[in-house]
Order: structure tokens, then C-alpha cells, then sequence
């Protein structure tokens, strides 16, 4: 998902205005009407009881959704089988490591050049500590975490008009941002300013609450000293002996701050789906997956393409294509049919269901998102910024640059994110050719981080709507198409039902991938153990 | 998807207005609010040929992107029009990125290249007709 400067149709940067603007209870309306935020129903594994007596389910798609799907419904009893378009297990749960290629749609070929253990996950790369249900599977599966830093307060902070394109630390920005709003507050209150809308009692409270926060001195104010300096860090930190007399820093003025506009990116931490603590699985997104499957094996078909989609009173029939030269068109039946085909795909496929369910499907148009991976000969970030993780923002086409949460201090080649955009910028680095891709993003970052220049040594550069098992990122629900077909969409239609990321309140989340397949696998489960 | 806000809306407009200094001397890369390009092959190329591919003959994996190339769906000029503005399915509309004139401009340009040859211009009019 998106943390960056988005258009005026992005969640996240929306959210995160609404946030800064508007307070916490805003932001909540907001994000509980655009499907996000919403407590995880997630209470521990899922029980199927009862006997479905043999009945078979024919799973399309392995991704977390097919992956999670199978896996319940063969703990359950049924006979499964999963058809998967790629020629691995995963879909958009994915890791590129060196020795990888990847082909994208129009036959464009990368291969990946990083060193051993080096990767990045073009999808997903972190998980929320209130993703219960995802967490749940890596604890039970024995996949190992490690933290995602979010919030990294010595990350850069940059505006290409900004300070003069000179990155700032968030640290900086962050504390002169709060003691100078803390300031001025405690101005207005105290010169009675506020009367009408704080009582005499609270006003006493307030004051103290805003010099606290705000790091102001006695007299109210925002100004240098070691007390801002413990916020924002010194002009010369204290150190031992003679030699460790600190200099206290010197503050940015509020306007300078304000019209930087750098001040956009401070909520971005504040937004449920970022607070601490995060995740990744240690060596990959992919890793995720790859415990599934390893579960499942024997049950997964690769390299099926479906091409047809098709039930009747007693069973479904998929008839797909093997996609390696000379492969032959097969088809495969069961029971019931659990399809995580994203819309996007499936929108354009033969298949049989309701009027109603054909609209929802066809009604989701699918964003677009780009990710780029650089390998730089040494962790530069680290050795000359002490940038430990975490993630600098840019109003830069890049967005962001995100930096190993892992390896910290190794003295070898290292791998960070370059580019992580969606809206406008999604679409003309996707537009481009991956080369062409890697050579921007590496011009761009280089005024955040000049070390670019001489230390890069290559990269891969994933753009979702070339990605031959998607044509997108995900799929984007708004509130009116949500009220006309998200219900339709996660119907039980006949004997087929839908499962996906797409099929949630959690879009473009494996959370949301894994709730909708353990929330359609119990309502298949019910519906069959009622029907025998 | 967000108009509800309108108050938002113009304050990210603004940032963009005082944010936004063009990347590419054609035009794109310059803002992330909108595309910024006014030539249709410009926006063709930054645009359009992400799916349906340089040379607009569109790509095929587990679904598809059609051609544009010899696109007889391209003759009437209001089909294009209400695409590009609306979307299709999985494809996003581009209503809320493109004013009217750009949309014009790309739509001409796909109905005469890559094999269309379709002599009717559209004006920005045709296209807030549709909007």
C-alpha cells in the first residue's frame, strides 16, 4: 500500500490530511467509510466441524487468498486442487532475489542482477501488528519476522522547493512542527483567546499539556535550547570528558516550515495501518507463500492458464490452457469452486454467474503502482546519514526511498527501495521501459542521497500493470461502487464464490486476502455440510 | 472517488500548484496530481502504452490488453472518449488526471496511428459532452 503524496483521488495522503487537519475522529470516519480501519475480525484460527463427506473444491489462484483457502478446506476434508496462472506459488506475495527474471507484459525481460540474500518484495513489504489473521499463519507456519521500521526520525524529509532542495530530517521537521503549533496555542490560550471553547479548568491543563508536547520553555516558547535539542537532536551532541560540551540547534521557523509544505508527510506514521510495530517476514515477502505451499504439496497446478469458467447444478468445470510451449488445454471439476482470480483478469473470462455477480465483477478498475529495487555497493545510508530503516519521502516522481530493515551495519553491497509510487507518477514510470525505470529512479534519488552516483550498481523495476497475472495493483472499491456490488461480489453464486484481497475492506492488504478466504471458505462450508 | 471533500481537495491542488516543478521538458513526471502533457503522442507514450504497449498491438497473459492498433472500436469517436474518461472493468478511468483538451489529444492521436486512420477530430466540446 501507499504512504506518498498522492492525487487528489489517494486514500493515504487524503487520510493523512484529514488527519492533520481535521483530528483523530475525522480521520476515523474517513477511514471506516473508505473500507480501511476497521478492527480485525480475526479471533483465531478457523473450525469447520462437520463432515462435508468428500466433496470436492477446485481453488483458482495461488495467492494468500487460494493459498489460505486450501489450506482450511483440506484441514476441513475436502478434496482440493489449485490452478495457478504463474509458474510460482504467491501471486503479488513476491520476492525478487538475484538470479531471478522476470518478464512483464509485452515480453519485456529483466534479469536480477543483486547478491546472494539481497531482494526486494515488488508487493507487499510489511505487515501491521493488528494484521492478526496473516501473523496468525506465519506463527503457526514457522515463518520468522523481523521489524519493518515505519517511522525513522533521523529519514530525510524532501521537497523538491523545499529548503532549497536540501533534505531535512524528520526529527527536525517533526519537533519545529509541534513546538511552534505547541507555541502558538499557547499564545491564544493564554491571552484568553480561547475562552469560548476552553473552560478556565482546562485552560491550566492545556498550557501544561502544550509545553510538554511542544518542548517550550517557561515562558511558552519554542526556542533553542537543550530541552528542543532532546526533541530535535544537537547542533553538536553531548559527548564524554572535555571534549563533550553539546551545542544546542537551532530551530526552522514556523513560516519556513509551512510553506516548505514538508509538513504533509508528519501524519504518515500517525495512520493506523503504519504504528509500530511492523513486520516483514526475514528473506522475503515470499516466504509467506512458500510455507503455504509447502503444506499443499501435490495439490498445485503452475503454469495454468484459465480460460473458461463454467457450472451447473452438480459441479463446476475450468477449462484452462498450460502455458509452456506445446502445452496442452485440460480441463478440471469439482464440487465447488473457490476463485481468487483477480477482477481485472477475471472481468475478461467466460463464466457463468448471476447478472449481479457479473457486474460487481466487472466493476473494479484496478490502480496502478510502480516499485523499484537498486543495489548500491555499500550501505552509504547508513554509513554516512545513520539511516537504520525506514523510509525518507520525496515530492520527487520516486515518492519514497525505503531503506533495508534488515543486515544493519553490514559491510557489503545492499539493496533499498528507490520507488514506490502510485497515481500520475505510477503510470509514466510504468510506461517506460525497465531500464529506462531504473535510470530515473536513480537520478531522482541522487538529490536526496548524492552517494547515488558513484555507488550504484543496478537494479529491477516492477510497474502492476504489466505484471502478466494482474494488469494492476489492486482493486479499487470507492463508496458508491461498494454500495452497488460488494455485497454481489462475495455472494455464494451457485457453486462458485469469489476470495481476494478484492473481496475485503482491507484492499491492496494480504490481511485482506486472508479474511476473505477464511470468511468464504466458512460460508462454503457451511452451505455444503446443510446441503449433505 | 474523494469529491466529498472538496475543502482537501483544493488545499492538495494548491500543494501541487507551489510543489510542482517540471521533471522532463516534455511535461511528464511534473506533478502527481495530474498529467501534465497537452500533445497526444506525449501522453500516449507516458499513458496509454503501459498496458496497450508501444506499439499498441496490447499484451496478453493471464488476461489481456487489447490493441489499439487497427481498432475498429475507434470509429466512433465517443466510444475512446467515454473509455478513457470512465475506464473499462479493470482499466481506471482517467477522468479526474485529464482535462478535456488532453483527452482530445489522445484520443486523436490513437485514431490516427498504429494503422487507424480516422479523419473526424474530436475538440475538448466532444469531450465535456461526455464527461
Amino acid at each position: 500500500m501507499s504512504d506518498t503524496e498522492q492525487p487528489t483521488v489517494s486514500r493515504r495522503d487524503l487520510l493523512t490530511l484529514i488527519g492533520t487537519i481535521a483530528g483523530s475522529a475525522a480521520m476515523y470516519q474517513a477511514m471506516t467509510s473508505l473500507g480501511f480501519a476497521a478492527d480485525s475480525p480475526y479471533s483465531g484460527p478457523i473450525k469447520l466441524e462437520g463432515d462435508p463427506k468428500g466433496a470436492s473444491v477446485l481453488i483458482l489462484g495461488a495467492g494468500l487468498a487460494g493459498l489460505v483457502a486450501a489450506l482450511e478446506l483440506r484441514k476441513a476434508g475436502y478434496k482440493v486442487q489449485i490452478l495457478e496462472y504463474a509458474d510460482r506459488v504467491g501471486g503479488r506475495c513476491w520476492t525478487l532475489r538475484g538470479g531471478d527474471r522476470y518478464t512483464e507484459l509485452g515480453g519485456f525481460e529483466q534479469y536480477c542482477e543483486f547478491d546472494k540474500g539481497l531482494y526486494l518484495n515488488p508487493g507487499p513489504w510489511r505487515i501491521p501488528y493488528h494484521h492478526h489473521a496473516i501473523l496468525d499463519y506465519c506463527k503457526r507456519l514457522g515463518v520468522a519476522l523481523e521489524p519493518f521500521v515505519q517511522v525513522n526520525y533521523n529519514a530525510y524529509l524532501h521537497g523538491r522547493r523545499a529548503f532549497g532542495g536540501k533534505p531535512q530530517r524528520l526529527r527536525h521537521v517533526l519537533s519545529d512542527f509541534n513546538g511552534h503549533v505547541a507555541e502558538l496555542l499557547g499564545k491564544a490560550v493564554s491571552q484568553n483567546k480561547l475562552d469560548e471553547m476552553v473552560t478556565k479548568e482546562d485552560k491550566e491543563i492545556l498550557l501544561a499539556a502544550l509545553r510538554r508536547w511542544g518542548a517550550l520553555d517557561k515562558n511558552y516558547a519554542y526556542a533553542a535550547s537543550d530541552l528542543t535539542s532532546d526533541r530535535r537532536g544537537y547542533e553538536r551532541d553531548p559527548g564524554g570528558g572535555l571534549a563533550g560540551v553539546p551545542t544546542v540547534s537551532q530551530p526552522v521557523g514556523l513560516s519556513d516550515l509551512l510553506k516548505s509544505g514538508l509538513w504533509r508527510f508528519l501524519a504518515t506514521g500517525n495512520v493506523y495501518e503504519f504504528h509500530t510495530t511492523l513486520f516483514q517476514p526475514v528473506g522475503g515477502m515470499d516466504m509467506i507463500a512458500k510455507a503455504m505451499a509447502r503444506e499443499l504439496q501435490g495439490l498445485i497446478e503452475l503454469d495454468a492458464k484459465v480460460t473458461s469458467i463454467k457450472q451447473d447444478a452438480q459441479r463446476v468445470t475450468v477449462t484452462y490452457q498450460n502455458t509452456k510451449p506445446g502445452g496442452a488445454q485440460r480441463t478440471a471439476s469439482a464440487d465447488w469452486c473457490i476463485c481468487t482470480i483477480p477482477l481485472s483478469i477475471l472481468s475478461q473470462m467466460e463464466i457463468n454467474v448471476s447478472t449481479e455477480m457479473a457486474s460487481a465483477i466487472s466493476a473494479v478498475p484496478y490502480d496502478a503502482s510502480i516499485k523499484i529495487g537498486l543495489q548500491f555497493k555499500r550501505r552509504f545510508w547508513e554509513q554516512d546519514d545513520a539511516i537504520y530503516g525506514g523510509i525518507s519521502y520525496t515530492d520527487l516522481p520516486i515518492s519514497l526511498i525505503g531503506y533495508p530493515n534488515t543486515g544493519y551495519g553490514d559491510a557489503g553491497k545492499a539493496v533499498l527501495l528507490g520507488t514506490y509510487a502510485f497515481g500520475p507518477y505510477a503510470y509514466e514510470f510504468t510506461a517506460l521501459s525497465p531500464a529506462e525505470r531504473v535510470k530515473k529512479a536513480v537520478e531522482w534519488g541522487a538529490q536526496i542521497h548524492p552517494q547515488y552516483n558513484t555507488e550504484f550498481e543496478n537494479g529491477v523495476a516492477v510497474g502492476w500493470h504489466r505484471m502478466p497475472g494482474v494488469n494492476g495493483c489492486y482493486g479499487m472499491w470507492t463508496e458508491e461502487t461498494r454500495k452497488a456490488h460488494y455485497k454481489n461480489l462475495c455472494q455464494i453464486d451457485g457453486r462458485i464464490a469469489l476470495a481476494g484481497e478484492h473481496a475485503s475492506y482491507l484492499p491492496a492488504w494480504q490481511e485482506g486476502a486472508v479474511l476473505s478466504a477464511l470468511d468464504t471458505v466458512s460460508r462454503l462450508h457451511q452451505r455444503v455440510v446443510a446441503s449433505r | 472517488m474523494l469529491r466529498f471533500i472538496p475543502s482537501v481537495s483544493l488545499l492538495l491542488a494548491t500543494l501541487a500548484a507551489t510543489g510542482a516543478a517540471a521533471q522532463s521538458s516534455d511535461g511528464t513526471f511534473s506533478s502527481n496530481q495530474r498529467f501534465v502533457p497537452k500533445d497526444g503522442e506525449v501522453l500516449f507514450r507516458s499513458i496509454c502504452q503501459g498496458c496497450h504497449m508501444p506499439d499498441a498491438k496490447g499484451a496478453v497473459g493471464a488476461g489481456k490488453y487489447p490493441a489499439l492498433a487497427k481498432n475498429e472500436k475507434l470509429e466512433a469517436s465517443g466510444y475512446p472518449v467515454f473509455i478513457v474518461l470512465n475506464g473499462l472493468q479493470g482499466m481506471p478511468g482517467f477522468g479526474m488526471y485529464l482535462d478535456d483538451e488532453q483527452v482530445a489529444a489522445v484520443v486523436n492521436y490513437v485514431r490516427t496511428h498504429f494503422g487507424n486512420d480516422y479523419k473526424d477530430k474530436i475538440t475538448s466540446d466532444d469531450v465535456k459532452a461526455v464527461r
